[in-house]
């Protein structure tokens, strides 16, 4: 029994990144297509959703049956310019007059993935390690304060007071990832919860903070506070015609150091063989209780670097809407890079372009930057169950059904 | 009712665990089901009570082809099973879990736990069991749930009861008491099937054997025949139960356990004033039924479990309130009861789990940067060395067979310059060929002087491998004594009688 | 091996850890008795008074406002705290039960310390203790709802994160639907549909494709956000008469939900007002949570239910169906709290805004938590956090030094206390967010 159960198991893929290689194959390779096939199909919810809510369409559905085609081409158009409004407001403007305007809506794509990239990779590291952290929103929020408190309130010579600011940044998420992490390794409380309702409780204090007179701007009484210093903000990195920032090269260095960390290091092979089989891991002398406290703080620095980013680099001052949606963007973000760096700076890529698009989705094609979450959800739905996307677009199913963790 | 399987085929993706087995259960007889770990025995009965789908062939009741969808199937038409890993709600009552599935309404439409009660304590008192129906299941001994299984298939009516290993977990004269009951069973007209590799139990109760091999019926037996020649129709080649070893030549007391105490995490004693001494060069063998201690002993030597009193020492070196990995450092070997949750992670290729303890050491990696040629080598190595069977050092431990997958934690404990092996349950799921191997390994790292504590549940494995035997009860040893003790002795040991009362 | 270690009885360990943890309740009531007494007792000004408002303007029977002596008061209120404290040290001691009336007594004679410190010397400002506890009741109703549904899944042994996005579905749902029919009570229909839908893509996600029960958990609530959101700054910002508040359904004539106080029982001072003076979905909440703590716990389906949550295999060999199981109670729950949805529109007389349940739904999951996956202890420990709501807008009315944030942190913190382990370990069910795979 146990032998014919062992071999029908399936091999994970898992442990083929062991090879440098299939660093970059991780996702590409096997499941490429589902990838594929998966934003196809959010795309064509999206388009749904685009022609459900065009009111020309609704218009020409009233008499449908006489004229049928009317209804076609006004969901085409609205389908189509939906999505050419995306890819201008996201990739390159066709509009633009020179191409430094054309590439624009490129440089906000790579400023929107920052910190999605940042707050992905600390997931991904929790989840290779067997942590469900939901709480990257709260630990984005706590890297901010602590940013953005020494951004605006301390004023430093260039350089260093950079520096300071996103060492603050390390320090409040590691401290909203750690107590988590304290928690599991001292009483079992599960991760998912405590990070949870830890959002919240971030939320509520910054909400607290910025209704201080000293984390307000002077002479306002707006829940925002004053700008952070040039001194402490992400130089820019193409000049001041693009927001884009050094943040994003920041971010592409913290995937190569997790690369690193999780695929060459010991800490990262006893991260995953905690993640993968704690018992084991236990006999193996490995401590599973400091490797949870440590992947929650290592998780916590890279969300709480996101919110550095963010206060730094793009915002430049501390509002309560400073984290937006970053913290769950990023679990969507670290499902569809399958925890892999490489997946997680694509999928971030991805995701920022999504939400670059916006502004531009709204002028051009009316549409609300809402849909954008809804194709994200889609992505990564359709990505957890590749038997799903096979089902729909009848693909053959392979020899050995994989099954989908975190 | 009389149970016919003809040609039962199931596979598991290439691999056939059943190859067109024909059985005849005729009514009020036990049928012993007879064959090695893997043979496929387990999986031919979940055929049989609908938990998987047959790929071919058919099953009869009373000559008449029945088609099981699902347990429920399988149970309406009168057939039973006790799982070898019990099917019973951990929090619920006894009653609780016996009226699942088939519950009685009360006349409010709710829940008639009265005629539950009712019902467990007729079977409990015909079969004399003394099973409190509002017990909760999880605070029963194991042998009590074993009762409360067999209830709950009776309480169904079952004409026909497998019973799956039932005697891996149970004390010599516990399983007398069980082979009784089988016998009670049968002579109340129930059919039972017994599926087993233990001989002695086939010999003591059963009217006929059906022997099975690599999914195949290799053969039919009457209870007169003789244990080795059951043994060879099961393993398919002469067995010798013996293992060769020279006599030991033991050296210093290299493992010292002084009035070693223990409780668990409900605060209820697991380890009671435990002492004893391995020296270099013996086998010292833990006997026990599961669940008596044995596992937190090697455990509490490994650092896994806190002791609250008393003293481990190796070579004289306190080892109590140490960390694991200096437990390892200082010369432990530890080959887990459990290998695929304890020993080694499944979605790690063979590489890495051949290093999964030596990670952190040189050649593996150095100032925390892990060399993949030097894992990539060592692999190599111990493949050849221990006869791993695996298509690449890549390929998942998860997907090796018990075997194989217990020949990788042994490479991997024994790569280190070893004082002490812990070995527990070694060769627990394997098949003869892969016990045999592990056997000579173990008794070979002896022969090089390493001081070797093994712990089983098998007493042949116990007789096989120990130079001395000690023999724990209720987390208490109850006596040290030689390997030539007999096993009635031994076997009273196991039930809580000291030596000279056994005797 | 717990079985066996437990028939090998011996005596109990004593360490530090364990006395700690055996009396962590006396020292939780003896740390909260001393906050009350420092800051209640002792930092409130003496010589001045606090009122209290019972009646509503509304109410028939009324009681006149009352003003007691603050310091006083609240001395004696930190007296009693510490006497109960007392009580409970006694009968631990004794190795005694002590019944669920301690901690509520407990809880009462706290919050009237705290209220009596906050509203000491305030000028005709009245502590109205009847409204607040009204609004708690009300504030509490969507995380009833949500904590049910919580219950019902986990307990077959699906995880329910999606809770908020059933109530958001809910709250859609009704409001548009009540604003086409223009009839409030056929919106509340509806909105049990969005909700079982919600639940129907966890329950294909998690039961048919075996995915991580959070994260589809954690992604439907992305989706149904986006949807909503989507479809309210399109489709009904276009059309206005798709989502329209009571007061609009109202004035076209149309029926909107209303209180229906139940005769005599809502004349009773103080517990009329909070209990039996309010709208159909609340007595709605009322028979769901009698009927699945009775069904839970006392019917076949229940028993068949938690089995499945706790040894699906065990359940699947007495021929239970563990996914139809499932995939049922996942979709009911999803029901359950679609219809607590409907709170946040119809039942407030509220059109639809964008994320409104504002993460009730994690609230909701918390209070699960905390009434260990019993619908009546998530009853209660709904109402808690509804009265810790309550007073929090209470507060804010009275004007407060106790930021309204910390209060509003309330809720996650008692959570992460809880399950921590700090008040009482919680076992969710054994099989939570494990596929049943033949």
């Amino acid at each position: 029994m146990s032998v014919a159960e062992a071999k029908t198991e399936t091999p994970e893929n898992e442990d083929r990144s062991d090879d440098a290689r299939s660093f970059f194959r991780a996702v590409v390779e096997s499941n490429g297509l589902v990838v594929f096939l998966a934003v196809v199909a959010a795309l064509i919810v999206g388009a749904l959703l685009v022609v459900v809510a065009d009111k020309s369409v609704q218009d020409a559905a009233g008499y449908f049956f006489s004229r049928p085609t009317d209804m076609l081409s006004a969901a085409w158009t609205a389908v189509t310019d939906a999505y050419a409004a995306m890819f201008q407001g996201s990739i390159y403007n066709l509009q633009a007059d020179s191409f430094s305007g054309a590439i624009k809506p490129l440089t906000n794509s790579l400023t929107f993935s920052a910190p999605l990239i940042f707050a992905g990779l600390g997931l991904g590291v929790g989840f290779r390690a067997g942590l469900f952290n939901i709480g990257a929103q709260g630990q984005v929020i706590l890297g901010a304060i602590l940013a953005g408190f020494v951004g605006f309130q301390f004023h430093l010579p260039l350089g260093i007071h950079l520096a300071l600011a996103v060492i603050g940044a390390i320090l409040g998420g590691a401290l909203w990832g750690f107590i988590p992490g304290l928690l599991k390794a001292t009483t079992g409380a599960h991760e998912v919860i405590v990070t949870i309702m830890l959002n919240y409780v971030g939320l509520y204090l910054l909400a607290w903070l910025l209704n201080l007179e000293s984390f307000q701007a002077p002479g306002s009484d707006n829940p925002k506070s004053p700008p952070i210093d040039g001194s402490a903000q992400w130089p820019k990195l193409l000049g001041d015609n693009y927001g884009l920032h050094w943040g994003f090269i920041a971010a592409l260095l913290a995937a190569w150091g997790v690369w690193w960390l999780m695929e060459r290091s010991t800490w990262g092979f006893t991260f995953r063989a905690v993640g993968a089989n704690p018992s084991a891991a236990t006999n193996a002398g490995m401590n599973v209780k400091l490797t949870y406290v440590l992947v929650m703080v290592i998780a916590g620095t890279l969300a709480g670097l996101a919110g550095g980013t963010q206060v730094l680099g793009t915002e430049k001052a501390l509002t309560t809407g400073i984290a937006g949606s970053i913290g769950f963007d990023a679990i969507t973000v670290a499902l569809l890079g399958r925890s892999r760096p490489a997946g997680i700076v694509a999928a971030g890529i991805l995701f920022g372009g999504l939400r670059a698009s916006g502004p531009t989705l709204q002028v051009q094609a009316n549409l609300p930057i809402d849909i954008v979450l809804v194709i994200q959800s889609v992505i990564v739905l359709f990505i957890a169950a590749p038997p799903l996307v096979r089902f729909l677009f009848r693909l053959p199913s392979p020899r050995l059904v994989k099954e989908v963790t975190a | 009712m009389k149970l016919e399987l003809r040609g039962i085929t199931k596979k598991f993706g290439d691999f056939v665990a059943n190859d067109k087995i024909d059985l005849t259960v005729e009514p009020g007889t036990v049928h012993a089901l007879l064959g090695e770990n893997g043979a496929g025995k387990s999986t031919l009965m979940n055929v049989l009570f609908g938990l998987y789908d047959a790929d071919g062939g058919e099953i009869l009741v009373d000559g008449e082809v029945v088609n099981f969808a699902g347990p429920g199937d399988a149970m309406r038409a009168g057939i039973g099973m006790v799982h070898q890993h019990f099917m019973l709600v951990h929090p619920f009552t006894v009653a609780e879990n016996v009226m699942l599935g088939h519950e009685q309404l009360a006349s409010n439409r709710l829940l008639d736990v009265e005629a539950a009660r009712r019902r467990v304590l007729e079977i409990s008192d015909r079969f004399g069991f003394n099973v409190d129906p509002d017990a909760v299941v999880e605070d029963l001994s194991v042998g009590a749930q074993q009762r409360v299984e067999i209830i709950k298939a009776l309480s169904r009516d079952a004409n026909v009861l497998i019973l799956d290993e039932p005697t891996a977990v149970l004390t010599p004269q516990e399983t007398d008491e069980l082979l009784d009951i089988v016998g009670q069973l049968r002579d109340s007209g129930t059919s039972v099937v017994l599926i087993t590799h233990k001989l002695r139990e086939v010999q003591a109760v059963a009217d006929t054997i059906t022997v099975i091999r690599l999914g195949k019926v290799v053969g039919t037996a009457l209870p007169t025949a003789s244990q080795s020649e059951l043994a060879t129709m099961m393993v398919g080649r002469d067995v010798t139960m013996a293992v060769d070893k020279p006599k030991a030549k033991p050296g210093d007391v290299v493992l010292e356990v002084t009035s070693l105490t223990a409780m668990d995490e409900n605060g209820l004693t697991t380890l009671d004033d435990v002492s004893l001494e391995v020296r270099a060069g013996e086998i010292l063998a833990i006997a026990g039924v599961q669940g008596n201690g044995q596992t937190e002993l090697a455990e509490a030597i490994l650092g896994a479990v806190k002791a609250t009193s008393g003293s481990v020492t190796l070579d004289g070196e306190e080892m109590l309130g140490r960390s694991i990995k200096s437990a390892l450092n200082s010369g432990i070997g530890f080959v887990p009861e459990d290998r695929t949750v304890d020993g080694m992670v499944a979605t790690f290729t063979i590489e890495n789990n051949l290093v999964l303890d030596l990670i952190d050491q040189a050649p593996f990696s150095s100032h925390g940067n892990i060399d993949v040629e030097a894992i990539e080598s060592n692999a190599q190595d111990k493949i050849a060395q221990f006869d791993v069977r695996t298509t690449s050092s890549k390929a998942t431990a998860g997907s090796l067979s018990g075997g194989n997958q217990q020949k990788v934690v042994l490479a991997r404990e024994l790569s280190r310059e070893l004082k002490l092996l812990i070995a527990s349950q070694p060769t627990r799921g394997l098949d003869v060929g892969s016990i045999e191997f592990v056997h000579q390994q173990i008794v070979a790292e002896r022969d090089k002087g390493v001081a070797v504590l093994i712990v089983s549940s098998e007493l042949d494995e116990v007789v096989a491998l120990a130079d001395r035997i000690a023999v724990m009860y209720h987390g208490k040893i109850v006596g040290v004594v030689p390997p030539d003790t007999d096993r009635n002795t031994l076997g009273l040991m196991m039930a809580g009688a000291h030596e000279e009362e056994a005797a | 091996m717990t079985t066996v270690s437990a028939s090998v009885h011996a005596g109990q360990v004593t360490s530090f850890r364990s006395v700690i943890s055996e009396w962590k309740a006396v020292i939780g009531y003896a740390v909260i008795a001393l906050v009350a007494l420092v800051v209640f007792g002792l930092r409130t000004e003496s010589g001045v008074s606090t009122s209290f408002a019972i009646s509503r303007s509304v109410d028939a029977l009324q009681v006149p406002t009352f003003s007691v002596p603050a310091q006083p008061v609240t001395l004696t209120l930190s007296v009693i705290l510490f006497a109960l404290t007392g009580y409970q040290a006694w009968a631990k001691l004794r190795g005694a039960a002590v019944g669920v009336w301690l901690p509520i007594a407990f809880g009462v004679t706290f919050m009237a310390a705290l209220l009596t410190w906050a509203g000491a010397g305030r000028e005709n400002t009245n502590v109205a203790v009847t409204g607040m506890l009204v609004s708690g009741v009300f504030l509490a109703v969507p995380l009833v709802f949500g904590s049910m549904a919580g219950t019902l899944c986990e307990r077959s042994g699906v995880v329910n994160i999606a809770i908020e996005g059933q109530l958001l579905g809910g709250a859609f749902l009704a409001a548009v639907v009540a604003s086409v029919t223009n009839n409030a009570y056929v919106g509340m229909l509806a909105a049990p549909i969005a909700g079982a839908l919600v639940g129907a893509l966890l329950a294909l996600f998690a039961v048919r494709y075996w995915v991580d029960q959070i994260v589809v958990g954690v992604v439907l609530n992305v989706l149904v956000i986006g949807m909503t959101s989507f479809l309210f700054s399109t489709v009904l910002s276009d059309n206005t008469d798709l989502n329209q508040a009571g007061a609009q359904i109202g004035a076209q004539g149309g029926v909107v939900i209303q209180s229906l106080p139940i005769p005599l029982l809502s004349d009773i001072p103080i517990l009329g007002p909070v209990l039996f003076d309010q709208n159909a979905l609340v007595y709605i909440m009322y028979a769901i949570v009698i009927v699945f703590q009775i069904m839970l716990f006392k019917s076949r389906w229940g028993l068949r239910v938690r089995a499945v949550g706790e040894h699906p295999k065990a359940a699947d060999t007495v021929g239970i169906k563990v996914n139809r199981t499932r995939v049922r109670n996942t979709i009911l729950g999803g029901a359950i709290a679609g219809l607590g949805g409907a709170f946040f529109t119809v039942a407030s007389g509220l059109a639809f805004s964008k994320e409104m349940t504002a993460g009730k739904g994690y609230i909701a999951l918390a209070a699960m938590i905390l009434g260990r996956w019993n619908p009546k202890g998530a009853l209660l420990a709904a109402l808690l956090f509804g009265f810790a709501d309550a007073l929090r807008i209470q507060l804010g009315v009275i004007g407060s030094a106790i930021p309204s944030q910390f209060l509003a942190m309330l809720p996650y913190l008692a959570t992460i206390f809880a399950v921590a382990g700090l008040v009482g370990r919680s076992r969710p069910p054994a099989a939570e967010n494990i596929p049943y795979k033949k």
